[in-house]
């Protein structure tokens, strides 16, 4: 137990002098409160609008931006180790491949959570003191579940970036890769599902076609989010094929946590399979 | 019980084979030095004790475990040969970190700085420490909560030469408090002195394992005698000569005599006791000269199976 939570000390340490925690965060606090007073502007109105609207912007965004900042983070964590000398080195103490594993896990983790809470949670509280009779528990209830969903978006991307950089031979080739991870979940994917909806012409069952989006993390997060309001809210794209998810809620949330220990437990596997 | 036995083993990256059949034991307190060239297999013997691989087959036994067990572990400290640790990190800063995982006491961590010397700047990012300094850096960490086994590989490289004298009078030190080295290294000049026993790999066999006077009798390289300042060198040569001694005259009064095992004390003994030489110098093969004669005859001294 003891290695897990040096070693989360120390990727905790390294976020905070590296500036990784403060970066994140401010860069989440101007997006939310950018989000919230400048989202409508298109529509031409400046100003807070509604709170089904934020969430509903604040989704679409952090389904691009957290994976990407969640594999930026983690792409290196292992393959870093090896190329510096430092993973030979570390697997001669004692501690096991899967304890270095899990204390990376829990540092990087933790940087990720605290500068989701920090910067969501801050434009959460701006909007409650400066929106005038703004209904705050409808507020914190979807600030909560947005932060709570994008800490566990973040999870399972940064798990994911583990299982490349346990493959990867070298640093760059892990960025590579965690960059295509990053073009295929978050673009290529829902290109793909739209393209298989046209060509198959009303042909799959639409029962089962829901499940799909649960192949892709992202694509729950977002779900996820957008499920928790109102009718009112507009659906797009192949976000109006989960409206009728069975069990909605807490299948999505169980999803995405199956997909946070599917990524572990693969990291784990190409880890202990890693020459060294 | 030896501290470290190698039975038989064998290892292979794919069909590469890397370790063919090497049997090796070290006792406490014993320092080892591996020698050969890249890739004769030294590192990876080197693995195979720390439990970083497993052996294809055979048995490799630390303190009578597996090096894979944790409880072993903890009693090894290694220096890996290019290690740039955390460039982010001081030095302090470094050590700590790696004195918490091995659980060794952190008031180990000053004294061990001020052992190797970088006390001054241990306050300093790592990326500004040279090569020599890091080395010094990856030493104090191999020391971390007293190993009983240490393997250094490759110590002296990047070390002026006062710090490579400090390492070894390290070692001593750690030798005399029952630890047992294994020294891994190609650079072989004023090793000597520091080891107990050499073992010489090339190809993945064992070529070569005893004392230092074991080698040199097993290879058979003349002592040379050196006799300086001889009162009728001349006829000094002709009598050694007639007795069977490769005796050479250099210069007018300074004789070298090349003698094979016993012959040594036989020489001295003459010359000690009837002749009138001003200085008398006997040298050794030294490590090096037996290191290539190894390696130019690798078939003629295989170990015994």
């Amino acid at each position: 137990m003891k290695p897990i939570l040096f070693i989360a000390l120390k990727e905790l340490q390294d976020g905070l002098r590296n500036r990784w925690l403060l970066a994140i965060s401010l860069l989440f606090v101007m997006l939310a409160a950018g989000i919230a007073w400048f989202g409508a502007a298109a529509a031409g109105q400046v100003g807070f609008s509604s709170i089904a609207s934020t969430i509903a912007s604040l989704a679409s965004l952090a389904t691009f931006i957290i994976p990407l900042i969640a594999l930026l983070l983690a792409y290196d964590a292992i393959v870093g180790e090896d190329e510096g000398g430092t993973l030979l080195l570390l697997l001669t103490y004692p501690l096991g491949k899967r304890q270095l594993l899990l204390g990376k896990f829990v540092g990087q983790g933790l940087i990720l959570a605290l500068a989701t809470l920090i910067g969501f949670g801050g434009a959460a509280l701006a909007i409650s003191l400066l929106v005038p009779d703004i209904d705050k528990l409808q507020l914190f209830v979807a600030f909560g579940r947005f932060i709570a969903s994008a800490i566990l978006l973040g999870w399972v991307f940064i798990a994911m970036a583990y299982v490349l950089s346990s493959r990867a031979r070298e640093k760059s080739s892990a960025a590579g890769m965690a960059l295509g991870i990053w073009f295929l979940f978050v673009l290529v994917f829902d290109l793909a599902l739209l393209a298989l909806l046209v060509l198959s012409k009303g042909q799959l069952n639409p029962d089962w076609l829901p499940w799909l989006l649960l192949l892709n993390p992202a694509d729950i997060f977002r779900q996820l989010n957008l499920n928790g309001l109102d009718a009112a809210a507009q659906l797009n794209g192949v976000m109006s094929l989960g409206q009728d998810l069975a069990g909605a809620s807490s299948t999505l949330w169980a999803a995405l946590l199956g997909w946070m220990v599917l990524c572990l437990v693969l990291a784990q596997r190409s880890f202990m399979r890693r020459p060294i | 019980m030896k501290l470290v036995e190698l039975h038989s083993v064998r290892h292979c990256y794919g069909k590469l084979e890397a370790l063919h059949d090497l049997n090796l034991s070290l006792n406490e307190g014993e320092v080892l030095g591996l020698f050969g060239h890249n890739g004769a297999g030294k590192t990876t013997t080197m693995k195979l004790i720390l439990g970083l691989l497993r052996p294809t087959s055979g048995q490799v036994c630390v303190s009578g475990a597996s090096p894979e067990h944790v409880g072993v572990r903890q009693q090894l400290g290694y220096l890996p040969e290019n290690v740039s640790f955390y460039p982010q990190l001081t030095g302090l800063e470094t050590l700590r970190y790696f004195a918490r995982l091995k659980s060794a006491p952190s008031a180990q961590v000053e004294a061990l700085l001020r052992q190797v010397g970088l006390t001054e700047a241990c306050q300093r990012k790592v990326k500004t420490y040279s090569k020599g300094m890091r080395q010094r850096l990856g030493l104090a960490q191999a020391l971390l909560g007293k190993p009983r086994l240490l393997l250094l590989d490759e110590p002296t490289v990047g070390l002026d030469p006062i710090a490579t004298r400090e390492l070894y009078a390290i070692i001593q030190q750690l030798r005399e408090g029952g630890t047992a080295v294994i020294l891994c290294s190609h650079v072989l000049a004023g090793v000597e002195a520091f080891i107990d026993r050499a073992a010489i790999m090339a190809a993945g066999r064992l070529q070569a394992d005893g004392t230092l006077s074991e080698l040199r009798s097993q290879v058979g390289l003349p002592s040379l005698i050196r006799v300086n300042g001889l009162l009728q060198a001349r006829r000094w040569q002709a009598q050694l000569s007639g007795e069977g001694f490769n005796a050479r005259l250099v210069g007018e009064d300074n004789l070298e005599v090349a003698t094979h095992n016993g012959a040594k004390q036989q020489v001295l003994k003459i010359l000690l006791e009837q002749g009138d030489a001003e200085d008398i110098e006997v040298r050794q093969a030294n490590m090096e000269e037996i290191y290539s004669h190894f390696m130019t005859q690798p078939s003629a001294h295989r170990s015994a199976p």
